[in-house]
């Protein structure tokens, strides 16, 4: 109520005088425009520049220019391929796991029960703590072989001890980063099911659809924008997971849990690389794009066939 | 549509069996959601165990809380802390300054162009940190940006303006059209729609962006890493020095993540309606 006061002042206000120096629209916008071309732009195009260098920062005058050189060696050492092949896997089994976890608990947290606000406020903790907390906590008192809690509960089992990191480095770092992911798939996902009217599913329900019929034709239509939301916000994020891997596994152990950011940062600050981080980094920006804008067409197609029907 | 089941034997049976359905799903609800919070909930009570107990195989689950950690973890936590504060706060004041009017105008004054500048601005979140890093890295130590706190509020600031930009305009097109066309009636200037109407009609949705860009400030890692070691070093930096105790200081670990993760939560807790709008840019109300 008091905020509706301030535009009666203004209307109140004598006329402003036409004339003079004026603010115009696109002097607000271009501002923040710059400021995104300077620091994302413009550094990017000279990550590309780089690239073609054999520059390394251990003999900064000799840098001759190799043209492809980096990519070829990128591209053709089996090693690198398994890098882009730990990102592709890191990124994609964690999406696909927290769609479905995120979406079962988002249905089970779209009903009525006892303490609903309280569990979906908790639910969100592990998406709000710093990754590196995660990887430490994680890395430490749960993945530990010998003091950490999953071996504990292992060895009460009656099972032999297990060194996740060691024995299992990409499923350990995938579940640990699983972890942190599911409740933004699960907040979206909720969002999206909170859409649906109560009254179709009904309308269903004594029409005797099935469970299943009922989540394929009423519930999915539904949820297809917000699935699609988790899908490419979680693609941008997954392809750059980098604090995860710093603060437990280092890469290791060898590359297996080694992906393209972790390894541009050892490249450009371990070996002092630029040349050859320069060109992982523009292979990483391109891999980003394609699969965002490929799922960023896929999400206006749907919303404008919705719109349409 | 309208079929009224007449017999009521099996509408009783059905009510009972959906009853037991309902409170199996409401227990395996609870249990996914503890099995969630046990990491955070192990780590909590760690920091207030002794580093035996900490350590202890099988781990201990009733002890004497104490604040020992806490103490040993504080002088080492404050200056972090301080560092996050203001990369955090810097970063998102800047965003703000930069981005609420750039979202007034996209909101207010949308040109055949607005839709695509918008969507440049969420592309330029397209561009993962790698792809930017090393050239950042080569200006920053030639403009003796390394390791200082305006460096890093720089590149927080890029982090989130694009998130700034979204969320307000997305606010900012709620506003009722008619409320600026009467004030352009009367003759408001672009700068005065902008103090009088715009900023004064967005409030809450200011605050719940910026909780956001500070939440996203304080949890960033790769540019706290890369572009600061010891001056500037934020939270993130100072936890991960713990990563190589060989697990000598769980208990005092715990109490410094404890102490990093508290505002978070408690920020992220109270702000999570607005937290889907944010984190969907604004795709998902």
């Amino acid at each position: 109520m008091t905020t509706i006061a301030n535009p009666t002042t203004t209307t109140a206000s004598p006329p402003a005088p036409k004339r003079g120096l004026r603010l115009t629209p696109a002097a607000l916008i271009w501002p923040a425009m710059l400021y995104l071309i300077l620091t994302t732009q413009v550094p990017f195009f000279m990550t590309v520049y780089y690239s073609f260098f054999n520059y390394n920062l251990v003999i900064p005058d000799n840098r001759p220019f190799i043209g492809f050189g980096n990519y070829a060696t990128l591209l053709t050492n089996p090693q690198n391929l398994q890098v882009v092949l730990n990102t592709v896997i890191l990124a994609g089994g964690t999406l696909i796991l927290t769609l479905f976890i995120g979406g079962a608990m988002a249905m089970l947290l779209n009903r009525n029960f006892p303490g609903r606000g309280l569990v979906r406020t908790l639910m969100i903790s592990s998406f709000l703590v710093m990754p590196i907390v995660t990887a430490v906590v994680w890395k430490n008192m749960l993945l530990n072989p010998v003091f950490g809690f999953f071996s504990w509960v292992v060895a009460s089992l009656g099972g032999q001890p297990v060194d996740w990191l060691a024995q299992y480095p990409m499923a350990s770092v995938i579940a640990m980063i699983t972890w942190e992911w599911t409740p933004f798939a699960m907040l979206i996902l909720l969002t999206g099911l909170q859409s649906l009217p109560d009254d179709q599913l009904e309308a269903a329900r004594l029409d005797g659809a099935s469970p299943l019929q009922e989540f394929q034709h009423i519930v999915m239509p539904h949820w297809t924008q917000a699935i699609q939301v988790v899908v490419l916000m979680e693609t941008i994020a997954l392809l750059q997971v980098y604090g995860e891997i710093y603060g437990s596994t280092s890469g290791g152990p060898g590359l297996a849990t080694t992906n393209l950011p972790y390894f541009i940062y050892q490249k450009a600050f371990a070996e002092y690389n630029i040349g050859l981080a320069s060109a992982a980094g523009v292979i990483t920006v391109i891999l980003t794009n394609v699969l965002a804008v490929y799922l960023l067409r896929m999400i206006n197609r749907t919303n404008q066939s919705n719109k349409g029907g | 549509m309208t079929t009224i089941p007449t017999n009521s034997m099996p509408v009783k049976r059905d009510k009972s069996r959906i009853k037991v359905r309902n409170t199996v799903l409401t227990v395996i609800t609870y249990l996914v959601a503890i099995a969630f919070l046990f990491p955070l909930v192990w780590m909590f009570l760690a920091a207030f165990k002794t580093e035996a107990e900490a350590f202890a195989s099988p781990p201990v689950f009733a002890f004497t809380p104490i604040l020992e950690n806490f103490k040993n973890a504080l002088p080492s936590y404050f200056p972090a802390l301080k560092n996050s504060l203001i990369a955090a706060i810097g970063s998102t004041l800047l965003a703000f300054v930069l981005g609420l009017p750039a979202a007034f105008a996209l909101a207010v004054y949308p040109t055949t162009r607005a839709q695509g500048t918008l969507t440049w601005m969420l592309s330029t979140k397209m561009m993962p940190a790698v792809g930017v890093i090393v050239p950042l890295f080569l200006l920053f130590r030639n403009l003796h940006l390394l390791d200082t706190l305006p460096g890093l509020i720089l590149m927080y600031t890029t982090m989130n303006l694009p998130l700034v930009v979204w969320m307000m305009h997305s606010y900012m097109t709620e506003i009722p059209f008619a409320i600026y066309e009467a004030a352009k009636v009367d003759g408001a200037s672009v700068a005065q729609e902008f103090f009088g109407i715009a900023l004064p009609l967005s409030t809450p949705g200011m605050a719940a962006t910026a909780l956001l860009a500070v939440i996203f400030a304080w949890n960033e890692v790769f540019f706290a890493v890369n572009l600061t070691s010891s001056d500037a070093a934020p939270l993130s930096v100072f936890i991960s020095s713990f990563k190589t105790s060989m697990g000598l200081f769980w208990a005092q670990m715990s109490a410094a993540a404890a102490l990093t993760v508290l505002p978070v939560l408690i920020f992220g807790w109270v702000a999570q309606r607005q937290l889907v709008r944010g984190l969907s840019f604004g795709a998902v109300k």
